[in-house]
């Protein structure tokens, strides 16, 4: 399961996307958005994701396969917002299906770190007193 | 030789689009393509150690050339997550 789009993340459906009579592991993990960003003590009042869908989506589908490739067989779902999102809720989930723990564990954190590495995706926070700006993640 | 340009989050911002065709010469580079676009708007200009491009969708270089009705991205620092 890839989505990307201004829905609500359903987890329950993200995480049992990947479920599987073979596997003995499931491992989510949510991202949600933050009333504080980091090293900026401006309270945030509104978030906004912009997504360059067409290769977003290319780059989720490389990030299951680059996953699969190194810790697998497993399954793997990815679900990530675009535009408003409120304070509180997921912006992003990852879930990873696997034979044991560990497998889904290194190929779920593997996945979040290489997503917010790469993907063409960028947040915009709104402060409180209006101001806005594009919030870069750290570099890896 | 017509692009169809698209800009993304600051540089959308900055440079007034999200999305525009270019006319430019034929052979131009991707970094020629940044500097027309960017020759007017010194803060988007100081962007370009940090911008990716994508041709048709794919991650290139500045030194790329660039064709008849090419799809150009600019993709400043991703924030995504």
């Amino acid at each position: 399961m890839i989505v990307l789009g201004p829905d609500p993340i359903d987890i329950a459906a993200v995480a049992a996307a990947v479920g599987d009579p073979a596997h003995g592991a499931i491992c989510t993990f949510v991202g949600t958005t933050r009333e504080t960003s980091n090293g900026d003590e401006r309270a945030v009042s509104a978030l906004d994701y912009e997504a360059y869908t067409e290769l977003a989506l290319a780059d989720f589908a490389a990030i299951a396969a680059e996953a699969n490739a190194r810790f697998g067989p497993l399954k793997i779902a990815i679900a990530h917002r675009t535009g408003h999102v409120a304070l509180g809720e997921a912006s992003v989930a990852v879930a990873v299906g696997a034979p044991h723990r560990g497998a889904a564990f290194d190929a779920c954190e593997y996945a979040i770190d290489a997503l917010k590495a790469r993907a063409p995706i960028w947040k915009r926070e709104t402060y409180r007193d209006g101001a806005t700006a594009w919030i870069a993640n750290a570099a890896p | 030789m017509a692009l169809r340009v698209l800009a993304f989050a600051r540089l959308r911002e900055l440079l007034g689009f999200g999305e525009r065709e270019l006319d430019v010469a034929s052979g131009a580079s991707l970094d020629e393509v940044w500097q027309t676009l960017t020759a007017a708007v010194p803060d988007a200009a100081r962007m370009r150690a940090s911008t990716r491009f994508a041709r048709n969708g794919v991650l290139v270089d500045g030194a790329a050339r660039v064709a008849d009705g090419d799809e150009i991205a600019l993709l400043p620092p991703v924030g995504g997550g």
